[in-house]
């Protein structure tokens, strides 16, 4: 279990950290997401001992670890750009964790050896044990990279932006594959990440960070279905955001009755296009024209105009496409399932 | 190269290569190189074969010749050795801490390039003998510095300093700051991370300033003949005795011995460019 309290870091002039406050479980994932300048990586590297907090407290399974040093927090740390070391082989590499113990900690060389083939054997890299880094392809020095991190039987797994430097398909593949390879291993883990799609699919738990505070910290399907703040519902996925009014706890955009609100006052309306459904015609629903039909594969986006001018994005299938047969210019009743309002500040 | 042999080299490499050029410029470098490297070289080793076997054997058994080549290459080796050691140490510290200063300590280390060898000759005897600041504090201690080979070695050290500093400093400063971090993260302590880590990364760059101070030591005359007192057989180094026979008219000797050191220099540093080839071929480039 990692508890971090109150943890606050300055660089000069610039929050990096802002008291904040987060517990992971034993044998969890968790995704630290956020825009650059949020504060993940700072908290990641807080985590490891590379930097230590101006104020608040650390605490590894229990024990306060604020003032220890990485080389005594036994944490593996993967760096975003992997820090291989150039001039070794993919099995030293791997081996060097053990090779710079000292006295009776170190493993005989038999042992290491062993443990080296098992490493390389779990991170699908056993013909290349000779190899040097430079003769590596991106994703085979990512792997590399967490196999030296794992020869430590490290009790917590630190991975910064695990998957940035990637291209498109690797990325996804090495997603899917260290999701297994912790479900597998029971490690617990902490990755960096502004990817919203990484930190859905990937992780038990996700911090969403921001300006070096924590806006909310839920499973992934809390994260998306119920962000707590205006700046979650925007940095996850794709969001409608409507100005309304709220009057007498309800709220309204151009007159459109959109949903509760609990504070009166103006605010920002926030609906997912999937949540836009349209209708054929009907005097008792809000009208709107169809401005534009792009089909993306599967999926068909609609960008609609209500009246006033407000444009809002819809996301439907084929299906329903084809059913409601939708073509530029139509007229159409449009139904916002469900709204999130917020008044005030930030929203 | 021949006449006929250049359009073919340009074909071949207009299909190969898209930097263009290439037929110019290496044109000009053989040229260039000849004019300036070769053509003395060539004139040395033709005045050379003109010795004849006995000549050669009997320059090459000379007690003197032998004493002043093993002093210029052993002495070069030595002061190679310390400002390899010292030399790092000053990058490391240029290149890793700021302090109030240290422009200016930067720039001493370029004052060995600059000084005219005879004045830091000069000073360095001045500060090293039996009287000087240096050579008085020694000499009770039973250490004679200046008119020994040591002499000659402290002479070599201070003009081939900057050699090392400047080949290091660059690729110290482009060691990625991750690597000592990793290291750390794995549990090595910082001599680890230093002898492991950072020492195998520099080590090409450290080892090319190695070299190059080991040539400038061999070559120097300058500040070496003032410090080193030039006894024949203990303190005289090689390219003295070349000077040497040349004032007495030898000039079959002092080719033969140049045409020796020509060719030990040539191994050496050929030596060196194969261990780096042979590095860079194990690291896969």
């Amino acid at each position: 279990m990692i508890e971090v309290e109150d943890v606050s870091k300055h660089f000069g002039n610039f929050t990096a950290l802002d008291r904040v406050s987060m517990r992971v479980s034993q044998g969890k994932l968790v995704a630290l997401l956020g825009p650059s300048g949020s504060g993940k990586t700072t908290l990641l590297r807080i985590l490891a001992g590379l930097e230590q907090p101006d104020e608040g407290r650390i605490r590894l399974g229990g024990v306060d670890a604020t003032g220890l040093g990485t080389r005594d927090r036994r944490v593996g740390f993967v760096f975003q750009h992997y820090a291989l070391f150039r001039h070794m082989s993919v099995a030293e590499n791997i081996a060097f964790g053990l090779k710079v113990r000292k006295g009776s900690e170190r493993p005989s060389k038999e042992v290491i050896s062993e443990r080296v083939h098992t490493l390389l054997e779990l991170v699908q890299l056993e013909g290349l044990a000779g190899r040097f880094p430079s003769q590596l392809s991106g994703g085979q020095r990512q792997r590399v990279a967490l196999a030296r991190a794992l020869a430590v039987e490290p009790r917590l797994l630190l991975l910064d932006e695990p998957f940035g430097a990637l291209d498109a398909q690797v990325r996804k593949d090495l997603r899917r594959w260290l999701r297994h390879l912790h479900d597998e291993m029971g490690l617990t883990g902490v990755f960096v990440t502004h990817d919203q799609e990484e930190a859905l699919e990937v992780a038990d738990e996700v911090v969403v960070m921001n300006k070096g505070r924590i806006e909310q910290i839920g499973t992934p399907s809390e994260i998306y279905d119920s962000p707590a703040t205006p700046f979650v519902y925007r940095f996850l996925g794709n969001v409608n955001a409507l100005p309304c009014n709220v009057q007498g706890g309800q709220a309204q955009v151009n007159g459109l009755h959109i949903g509760e609100g609990r504070v009166d006052g103006g605010g920002t309306a926030f609906v997912r296009p999937h949540d836009v459904e349209i209708l054929e015609l009907s005097p008792d629903l809000p009208q709107a024209k169809i401005r534009q039909v792009i089909v993306l594969g599967p999926v068909v986006r609609a960008e609609l105009e209500l009246p006033g001018g407000l444009v809002v994005e819809a996301e439907l299938s084929r299906d329903q496409k084809d059913k409601l047969n939708l073509r530029r210019g139509q007229e159409v009743s449009v139904f916002l399932r469900k709204a999130k309002v917020f008044v005030g500040e930030g929203a | 190269m021949t006449a006929a042999s250049l359009p073919l080299l340009r074909r071949t490499r207009v299909a190969s290569s898209v930097i263009p050029g290439f037929g110019p410029t290496l044109g000009f470098t053989l040229l260039y190189l000849s004019l300036i490297v070769l053509l003395p070289l060539a004139a040395l080793l033709i005045k050379a074969a003109g010795t004849t076997f006995a000549q050669w054997g009997a320059i090459l058994t000379d007690p003197r010749v032998l004493s002043a080549l093993s002093l210029s290459f052993g002495g070069a080796v030595v002061a190679a050795l310390i400002n390899a050691v010292f030399g790092l140490l000053v990058a490391w510290v240029l290149v890793r801490y700021s302090f109030p200063g240290r422009k200016l300590v930067d720039a001493f280390v370029d004052l060995p390039f600059a000084l005219p060898t005879a004045v830091a000759g000069i000073a360095l005897t001045a500060l090293y003998s039996p009287r000087g600041w240096i050579g008085s504090l020694l000499e009770p201690l039973g250490i004679k510095v200046a008119f020994t080979p040591a002499g000659v070695v402290v002479a070599m050290v201070f003009i081939g300093l900057p050699f090392v500093v400047r080949t290091v400093e660059p690729v110290l400063h482009d060691v990625d700051l991750e690597l000592e971090e990793a290291a750390a993260s794995l549990g090595a302590d910082r001599l680890q991370t230093f002898l492991r880590v950072i020492l195998p990364a520099i080590g090409p760059s450290l080892l090319t300033g190695f070299s190059l101070a080991l040539a400038r030591a061999v070559g120097e005359y300058g500040s070496v003949i003032f410090i080193a007192g030039n006894l024949p057989g203990i303190s005289e180094i090689a390219p003295l005795l070349i000077v040497t026979k040349l004032e007495q008219y030898d000039y079959v000797g002092a080719t033969a011995i140049a045409a020796v050191m020509l060719a030990i220099s040539f191994v050496l540093l050929l030596a060196v460019n194969l261990l780096q080839k042979w590095r860079r071929a194990r690291m896969g480039g």
